[in-house]
């Protein structure tokens, strides 16, 4: 069943990978020790801060914890649009 | 002589500290290494029954940090092993009767005597643990590949960093073959990348465990057993041989092989 699965490509992904996957988001949570909520909340006031000196695409900014060995790094990719017209 | 401490911790319960301390420390022995393993988990005593060793028990670890008794009278021999030893944890106290500086005590008094000094810590991370690792010269973290136990584990290695007594190293516990075969459980690689640390060894699940455990016989002393060639590999390590992981071959092997063979072309 395995063989022919990956034969004929698999749709579904094993336990494991789904293990490793939530493992890994978890861990970044229990590392820096914030919750999905606070994050949403640091991404809103991110949001805030930098929209007063230059626009940004909301939609398309990405606030994100990633790991490199057992270093966190909070890595925030914000596209922007535009300078704000000063005043 | 000088002993080395290490402590054997989780986190989570049940994946295995016990039995890794007593075969560790028994594969040790067998090496002609003198060797003491202290069960630091005060309240919960095991590491007796699991040794074999219940019967002969007069004085505790509480009895040593109290006074009671000297070190040496709370050291059990082990009439099967020259040079292994065990001082049993209190069964009718809790785990404030012992402080990590009496943990340390304890074991600068034992250090001169031995090669090895292992600590059984108790799961948790509180006070039992804290005891656990005061001493420690080096830390082995036990998980099982599953959710919960790797989860817990990340957490000890975060607070054994904290206490600057890293860098652990890991021995993975209970493995199964077969259904790493299937896809159905996290493989070494998965838990070495998750957790981010140097692994000792890998352990096969393996029934010959609990038949040890039954006779109080640790594995390590069993020629046939799969998980006792396994703790005397790490134990070898530990001694500085570079000892290869155990191969282990799922049932149907060739299968998995063709497989490998499929997804590379």
């Amino acid at each position: 069943m395995n063989l022919l699965k990956r034969l004929f490509g698999r749709q579904e992904p094993t336990s494991r990978e789904i293990a490793k996957n939530r493992l890994q988001l978890v861990l970044v949570q229990d590392r820096v020790n914030m919750s999905p909520q606070l994050l949403q909340t640091l991404k809103d006031e991110l949001i805030a801060v930098i929209s007063k000196y230059v626009e940004i695409d909301v939609d398309g900014m990405e606030v994100t914890f990633t790991q490199s060995k057992r270093q966190s790094r909070l890595t925030a990719d914000i596209p922007v649009v535009g300078a704000r017209a000063r005043r | 002589m000088s002993a080395i401490i290490i402590t054997i911790t989780s986190g989570k319960g049940g994946v295995g500290k016990t039995t890794a301390t007593a075969n560790i420390s028994a594969a040790l022995a067998m090496q002609g290494k003198r060797v003491v393993a202290i069960d630091a988990d005060i309240g919960l005593r095991n590491l007796d029954v699991v040794m074999g060793l219940e019967n002969r028990i007069v004085y505790d670890l509480v009895h040593v940090v109290e006074g009671a008794c000297r070190p040496r009278q709370a050291m059990i021999k082990d009439k099967r092993l020259t040079g292994l030893y065990l001082i049993p944890a209190a069964q009718s106290r809790d785990k404030s009767a012992v402080s990590p500086q009496d943990m340390i005590d304890v074991c600068e008094k034992l250090r001169p005597d031995f090669d090895f000094i292992f600590i059984d810590s108790p799961a948790g991370i509180e006070q039992g643990f804290k005891n656990a690792i005061a001493p420690a010269d080096q830390v082995l973290i036990i998980t099982t590949p599953e959710v919960s136990a790797v989860r817990d584990a990340d957490r000890i290695i975060g607070l054994i960093e904290a206490d600057e007594k890293g860098p652990a190293r890991l021995i993975i516990n209970r493995l199964r073959p077969d259904m790493i075969q299937r896809g159905d459980m996290l493989d070494t690689t998965d838990v070495i990348e998750v957790l981010a640390i140097d692994l000792l060894g890998v352990v096969p699940d393996d029934e010959s465990i609990i038949v040890a455990t039954n006779r109080g016989v640790p594995a390590v002393m069993e020629n046939n057993s799969q998980a006792g060639q396994a703790f005397r590999n790490i134990a070898g390590r530990l001694l500085g041989q570079d000892i290869p992981l155990m191969e282990m071959e799922a049932p149907s092997s060739w299968l998995r092989r063709f497989s490998r063979l499929v997804r590379r072309t």
